[in-house]
């Protein structure tokens, strides 16, 4: 399954620790600021790179490690790119209640992806989550920013044929 | 219902794309006359309103382009958005207003929205295939008593307006008239309990943390509704947002906190849009800022994004991340209510406990502790999914018993096939047979039984599940999302995983009895050891596969 999958090397981008010093400043002063801060540079740029901790660290006067270690905690973070788009399905106890396990199946069989992973030609990022809270409208799956509702492994098929 | 309609409060002007009052929460059906304040500008008045849910449930299957179909096919129409009623299997369902009331049609496709006007749907014509009737009297709402959720798929969520018409913002002027004691008190005596899970009494919980001395203290709404089955808190906020902002408020006012927090998680993209922009019309409107109505009041709020932790709606998990740091549990003592957010003496509460607070103090806690069964007082919102005929929320008085809430309201499967099992409570919540159906909805009745009522999430399965495996995937999602503080819930969870995989295959049985005591043995350590719910509740479905379905745990 994972023979396609491309390791995603980051590219440094010129110009992205000074964007990412200001993503920072801006939010400073907001009480517990690290994670509002994550959110944005990984909703600008993309990903939190390893270079953007220390850039991090150093605007909020955190250790390297302390940020490393938030980053690293929670599973929104990326730290390579995704693929153009992302395709989560829901795992969870409900959606599992109407073949979501079968329904992961077959789209890692689709895609030649496990979860986390991204296919060889970037154009998709397979995920699992646990609970999109449409738990009464499974098998749940989220194509971009859209939720899609009682997936079939048909339908599933047309949703991922439109990710292009 | 408890929020009365009322005319709209002179003082407060609309937020820029708010309507006009709604003149259908008036009484009388029948009776009433046209509201001069909906007329609209001369060339431009619409022939009705219709009302098409904007849940992300109802997107998720086509709300937004039956929406925008209407509005192809029928321009002179007013569409409102209104949040779900929570009859989700009748969504994407269609409201059209009507002397009589509300007509519904549903689930109605995009591509049925044609014929249906064609028949005459946007007039409520009754004979036409999909007419549900007037949707209050649909027995699935009419055997409901709805306080929390009386406003969710009536008003547009973001109208200050319709808020206002439908009896919000009763409850905080009730309680600004009060000290603040005795808004701590009434909550006391209307019996509410912790909504989030554990059951604890809020205003309790409340009364401490105002009696606590500090130079600031918080409010925080934990938000992060992760357990599968429960979504009562996304529909809240999607559907009436205005309603927590107003019973944080009270909160704040009653312990004297000046700052308040959301921790809403990320999977819920759809109710940090709607949270946020409600917060900036409650400002601008005086509802939350230096001197909220003019009572020199003054208390602010923020929404704070998760970032796909469970473990964060854990409370003390909660305030680490609100803080900046890992989502790690922290060990009580001290409790949150006196060294909670960066220190300061914190109220966290769930959404629907606070929620439920504006229905408090605006009609009396005796009225809402006349709800409910022994020390489970008042309304909860149940929420049926997975496997389930007609999935959605249904708001009763505690007491209710599991069976009425899967057969009655729920209607047994999807699939059509027997009802097997249905977990309640969340992933952490025993999983129990139609054997126990009989049990009602009630903190200490669930308790006895060796299950939990939970956040109220009701989980169906048909005769098809393999409980062997729910169990196991029980572990898994332990080991997944365990903070890792503690070495019975990250360990502990790893081995179970193991032990109910060595039972599994153990095809000659040699070893079976041994393991299932080994298992018992490992959720006995992980029951008592762990240093919170999650690792101290995963041996919860575990136990109860089981007791209930051991015929499941062979090779």
């Amino acid at each position: 399954m994972t023979s396609e999958v491309v390791a995603a090397a980051p590219v440094p981008v010129p110009g992205r620790a000074q964007r990412v010093r200001e993503l920072a400043l801006a939010r400073q002063d907001l009480r517990g600021p690290l994670i509002p801060i994550l959110h944005a540079v990984q909703e600008e740029l993309g990903y939190v790179a390893p270079a953007d901790v220390a850039v991090l660290a150093d605007v909020l006067n955190l250790s390297v490690a302390e940020v490393h270690g938030v980053v690293t905690f929670y599973k929104d973070f990326r730290r390579t790119p995704a693929g153009r788009t992302t395709v989560t399905i829901c795992q969870a106890e409900a959606c599992r209640s109407v073949g979501a396990v079968a329904l992961a199946a077959h789209a890692q069989a689709t895609t030649g992806c496990g979860f986390g992973e991204t296919t060889a030609d970037n154009r998709l990022t397979l995920e699992q989550t646990y609970c999109f809270g449409n738990c009464a409208l499974g098998p749940a799956v989220q194509v971009g920013d859209k939720l899609h509702g009682r997936v079939t492994p048909t339908r599933l098929d047309a949703l991922l044929g439109d990710a292009r | 219902m408890t929020h009365d309609a009322e005319p709209a409060d002179p003082s407060s002007t609309p937020a820029p794309g708010t309507r006009p009052a709604d003149p259908s929460s008036t009484p009388a059906p029948g009776t009433r006359p046209a509201d001069p304040s909906s007329t609209p500008a001369p060339g431009t008045r619409p022939a009705g309103r219709v009302f098409v849910s904007c849940d992300s449930a109802a997107r998720s299957v086509g709300a937004d382009e039956v929406a925008e179909r209407i509005a192809a096919q029928a321009a002179e129409v007013e569409i409102v958005r209104t949040g779900s009623r929570g009859m989700l299997w009748l969504e994407p369902m269609v409201e059209v207003e009507t002397p009589e009331g509300r007509v519904g049609y549903g689930p109605v496709a995009p591509e049925d929205v044609d014929g249906l006007i064609a028949a005459g749907m946007l007039t409520g014509s009754p004979s036409i295939a999909g007419c549900l009737g007037l949707v209050d009297e649909l027995p699935w709402m009419a055997k409901q008593q709805r306080v929390t959720f009386a406003r969710v798929g009536v008003v547009d969520p973001i109208s200050t307006t319709d808020y206002v018409a439908h009896g919000g913002m009763k409850g905080l002027r009730a309680a600004l008239e009060l000290p603040p004691a005795e808004v701590v008190e009434a909550v006391v005596e209307s019996g509410l309990r912790g909504r989030g899970g554990a059951g604890f009494p809020t205003g309790i919980k409340w009364r401490t943390v105002l009696g606590a001395e500090a130079d600031l203290k918080f409010v925080c709404c934990n938000a992060d509704e992760g357990d599968s089955g429960t979504f009562a808190d996304r529909m809240l906020i999607e559907g009436d947002p205005f309603t927590l902002i107003e019973g944080m408020t009270i909160a704040a006012y009653a312990v004297g906190a000046a700052e308040g927090y959301v921790y809403l998680r990320s999977e819920y993209p759809d109710a940090v849009a709607t949270l946020t922009t409600a917060i900036e019309r409650a400002r601008a409107e005086g509802w939350l800022g230096p001197d909220i109505l003019g009572s020199g009041f003054g208390f602010d709020l923020q929404v704070r994004v998760g970032a796909g932790a469970y473990i964060c709606g854990e409370e003390t998990s909660m305030l680490e991340s609100l803080e900046g740091k890992r989502g790690m549990v922290r060990s009580k003592p001290p409790i949150p209510a006196l060294q909670g957010l960066f220190g300061r003496p914190t109220v966290v509460n769930n959404v629907l406990s606070l929620a439920t607070i504006p229905a408090i103090l605006a009609d009396g806690a005796v009225k809402y502790a006349a709800y409910g069964t022994g020390r489970s007082l008042g309304t909860s919102v149940f929420q049926l999914g997975g496997n389930v005929a007609r999935g959605g929320i249904v708001e009763t008085a505690f007491g209710i018993t599991l069976g009425e809430l899967v057969n009655d309201f729920g209607g047994g499967t999807a699939s059509g096939r027997p009802v097997r099992a249905v977990q309640v409570g969340g992933p952490l919540g025993a999983y129990l047979p139609v054997e126990q159906f009989g049990l009602p909805m009630d903190y200490e009745a669930f308790a006895a039984a060796g299950a939990m009522v939970g956040h109220g999430g009701i989980v169906v399965f048909d005769d098809t599940v393999d409980m062997a495996a729910m169990a196991r995937f029980a572990f898994e999602f332990c080991a997944a999302e365990s903070c890792g503080k503690c070495t019975p819930c990250r360990v502990g969870a790893v081995r179970g995983v193991e032990t109910i995989d060595r039972i599994m295959t153990d095809t000659a049985g040699s070893d079976r009895a041994r393991n299932l005591v080994l298992l018992d043995d490992l959720c006995e350590l992980m029951t008592d050891g762990s240093l919170c719910a999650m690792g101290g509740l995963t041996p919860m479905p575990v136990r109860s596969a089981v007791r209930h379905f051991g015929e499941d745990f062979h090779a």
